[in-house]
């Protein structure tokens, strides 16, 4: 198993005919997902790679079939209305891609998903991929790349990553498979302060996948995503060992928290309160990003030579 | 987030209908001595002067002072204008009237990560000490559509000891501030304190908001030139920055300048270039811990062109008194790194740059990117290295501090100066326009051995017959295709046959764009 994405899941693609979405549907087929068409106004009856292009969601629902995920690829001021038209097409996950939408519009998201019990990733994620099975969005750029540098599930020693950094995502993937390290998913919840699916809903994915050992994470100073997993762990949600880094340390003396809004917040959102709270929840928390892997094979008693 | 300042933040809110002290905005001295004048015609009174910048603790640091008379305006204001905070002159100082406060509440809008949705605190005690009182604090959750539920509000206010007389006007104040957060998409609104005043009314005493960035395109009305988080007034720098960036949507490019002060005692002054949010911060933890002084913060990812890493790499060059050049991001970019080698590899050569540069490029094709840089930069003065996803951020800073111990310090980015080809401008030379500049080839010099990089690299652009070079597709077409043209120029220049140029003159800091 894995968690979001595998070779079963049928995914659309909105925006498909665009320069991204184009060359996104290529790289996601060519590593395996299943992708089975896409839509963009006005382009209907038109291909893309093989794949139907259609004016509309439901025109694509009608003609395909229900899918399991879309993904969109649209210029973020319209992010907004192509999110709300998958969901009213009756698709129960949505992947924002896009950077720079804005933050009222994925609040508006949010409250038209909850209302349609569908959920989102992203805004401003680099997307999910997960070895050998599938990739939504853009994580790992070519196949042969993210086949390379993204060892495929291994009994035992296999870790899910949760990453508010898109970059580092990759980054994570790659130095814990090179230590032996097997990799269910590997989540980018994406960079935005407002985010459907945040660390402490993909941990409890995580925690229900049976494949996956530990959880990794790579934090970042701000929000609250952080203590609210520690706080999982300690109500005994998630009892998977969890190994995390939280980026921007340093950043720390240059950040504004002396605005009320964040103060009253008492310790959350600063790196220092982060730390404490996972440490406290029993997760490893390592200093320097280079010690993830080392971390992680402890936290499942692996040798390192392995 | 783009900040307001807060005399444009209280425009603002009597806009939506919440009161606020009278007040003018001061340039000058004698302008403040104006405002008193009129100020104190309407109300008999003195007034307070509060200088606008973004800072905490303004009081504290005096930047609010008060006048009794016009020549104490004018004297405070005088005071006021020579100060600066951090990289803040202050620029402006609110003149306002003096309001005789009774009660003091605080009021915020934030935006809540968890719930996904606005959040309203309130505190009817308000004003300072707010942190110590934390869960006196009440929590409304607003609806992104519909806005606070006014009933809530007054039940809040029923349940106080504030006097009732006021309860209407205040619950008020408060939904329509909430309003107004809704209609400018706010990132934060704060009112700290809402005061009530002895002879009855409600009023915004002090306020601070901050807009959206993403969502400033749709909000002409609020005048934001740049739609960035920073603690200063944009520079000459970051304004020539945010230009490239609105002008070429391929990618990001995000440039901030850091504060410099004390950089002597360091180990000197470096040029920072990112690539990544979450790579980049890690990146500069590693080449900071080595005693080196960041002249900036520079971020390129999501896939840019070359031609925008190339004017990020000017950028960040054109800063005075650099003794080197360091880029790293995540390390594992899924882009396909030889975009960015072709646009870094563009830059230092036209700067012909002296100082050491390190760039560690990992990620797909990485192999090829380093290769692209190292080569087109071996003849220059400076030595150019790249680097790949196996080594660390720490590695390439160490070996980053071993090239700067080597140099001549007296060699920094002041000497630089741009270079074009002769054939330049020439009139035996081949030229069209693209966009943001112009394309020039040297006609008399094509060799065998340029006709085949042209016929390799070209993306079919351009072809080569007796009569020499010419564009094989329509200007239309050519005029997307800057960074084609850049890997084009760079792999010439790798095989040794320089005989086509893109000139990328950038306004602000080249003085003389090339005429075609």
């Amino acid at each position: 198993m894995a968690i979001i994405i595998d070779q079963d899941k049928k995914v659309c693609v909105q925006g498909i005919t665009g320069r991204e979405g184009r060359a996104r549907t290529r790289l996601m087929k060519s590593f395996g997902t299943n992708v089975v068409g896409g839509c963009t106004p006005g382009k209907g009856g038109q291909e893309v790679e093989g794949l139907p292009v259609f004016d509309t969601v439901k025109e694509l629902v009608d003609q395909v079939g229900i899918v399991d995920v879309s993904v969109i690829f649209v210029p973020a001021r319209l992010v907004k209305a192509a999110a709300i038209e998958a969901m009213e097409g009756g698709i129960k996950r949505i992947m924002l891609v896009p950077d720079r939408v804005p933050v009222w519009d994925a609040m508006a998201i949010a409250k038209h998903a909850k209302s349609c019990g569908a959920d989102f990733i992203g805004p401003n994620t680099l997307g999910v991929i997960s070895p050998g099975r599938g990739v939504l969005g853009m994580i790992g750029g070519r196949a042969e790349s993210a086949r390379q540098w993204f060892n495929e599930p291994i009994p035992g020693k296999t870790v899910g990553v949760i990453s508010r950094s898109g970059g580092m995502s990759s980054s994570c993937g790659y130095y814990l498979s090179r230590v032996g390290l097997g990799i269910s998913t590997i989540c980018h919840v994406g960079g935005d302060s407002v985010l459907g699916l945040r660390i402490p809903d993909v941990a409890l994915m995580f925690q229900a996948d049976p494949e996956t050992d530990a959880i990794v994470i790579f934090g970042e100073i701000g929000g609250s995503q952080e203590e609210q997993l520690a706080e999982l762990m300690e109500s005994g949600q998630v009892t998977k060992p969890v190994i995390a880094y939280i980026g921007g340390k340093a950043a720390r003396e240059g950040t504004r928290f002396s605005h009320a809004g964040a103060i009253i917040e008492g310790n959350r959102g600063t790196h220092a309160g982060k730390v404490a709270a996972l440490q406290a929840a029993g997760a490893t928390v390592v200093d320097g990003f280079g010690d993830l892997p080392a971390g992680a094979l402890a936290a499942l008693g692996v040798p390192a030579s392995s | 987030m783009a900040r307001l300042h807060e005399h444009q933040g209280k425009s603002l809110l009597s806009q939506g209908g919440i009161e606020t002290p009278r007040g003018h905005v001061a340039t000058s001295p004698q302008e403040a001595r104006e405002a008193y004048e009129k100020i104190h015609a309407e109300t008999g009174q003195g007034v307070v002067l509060k200088a606008q910048a973004w800072v905490t603790g303004r009081k504290a640091k005096g930047g609010i002072l008060f006048a009794q008379s016009a020549e104490e305006a004018q004297a405070a204001a005088e005071k006021l204008f020579t100060l600066a905070f951090g990289n803040f002159p202050v620029q402006e100082v609110l003149v306002e009237e003096m309001i005789d406060i009774d009660q003091e509440l605080f009021v915020s809008l934030t935006i809540d990560d968890s719930s996904r949705a606005p959040l309203l605190l309130i505190d009817l005690h308000g004003g300072s000490g707010i942190e110590e009182r934390a869960d006196e604090v009440a929590r409304l959750h607003i609806d992104v559509e519909t806005g606070v539920c006014r009933q809530e509000v007054e039940q809040l206010l029923a349940d106080s000891d504030i006097p009732q007389e006021t309860h209407a006007a205040i619950v008020s104040a408060i939904v329509n501030a909430v309003n107004m957060a809704c209609k400018i998409e706010a990132r934060s609104l704060e009112i700290n304190p809402l005061v009530t005043t002895k002879d009855g009314r409600v009023m915004a005493a002090d306020c601070r908001v901050t807009v959206d960035d993403y969502a400033v395109f749709r909000h002409d009305e609020l005048g934001i030139a740049i739609a960035r988080e920073l603690d200063h007034p944009a520079t000459k720098l970051e304004q020539i920055a945010y230009r490239i960036e609105q002008d070429d949507h391929r990618g990001t490019f995000y440039f901030a300048q850091l504060p410099t002060d004390g950089h002597e005692d360091t180990n000197g002054l470096i040029g920072f270039h990112g690539a990544g949010g979450g790579g980049s911060m890690m990146s500069m933890d590693a080449v900071s811990s080595l005693g080196f002084t960041l002249a900036n913060f520079t971020d390129t990812s999501g896939n840019p062109s070359a031609a925008k890493v190339y004017r990020a790499a000017r950028v960040i060059l054109s800063q005075p008194g650099l003794i080197g050049y360091f880029g790293s991001g995540s390390g594992v970019a899924s882009q396909e790194q030889f975009h960015s080698a072709y646009g870094l590899a563009k830059a230092f050569k036209e700067m012909n740059v002296s100082i050491p540069v390190v760039i560690r490029l990992g990620g797909n094709a990485e192999d090829r990117a380093v290769e692209i840089l190292e080569s087109a930069c071996a003849t220059l003065p400076g030595t150019v290295e790249g680097y790949r996803k196996d080594d660390t951020p720490a590695f390439c800073a160490q070996r980053f501090a071993t090239l700067i111990s080597t140099c001549d310090r007296e060699v920094t980015s002041d000497t630089l100066t741009r270079s074009v080809p002769d054939f330049v401008g020439s009139k035996a030379a081949m030229h069209f326009a693209i966009g943001g500049g112009s394309v020039w080839i040297d006609q008399k010099a094509i060799t065998d051995t340029a006709t085949q990089v042209i016929n390799q690299f070209g993306d079919g652009l351009l072809s080569v017959s007796d009569q020499g070079v010419s564009l094989a597709v329509e200007l239309d077409e050519a005029a997307g295709k800057d960074s084609e043209f850049i890997g084009l120029e760079i792999e010439l220049e790798r095989a040794g046959c320089p005989v086509l140029f893109v000139d990328l003159a950038i306004e602000g800091i080249d003085t003389e764009a090339t005429a075609i």
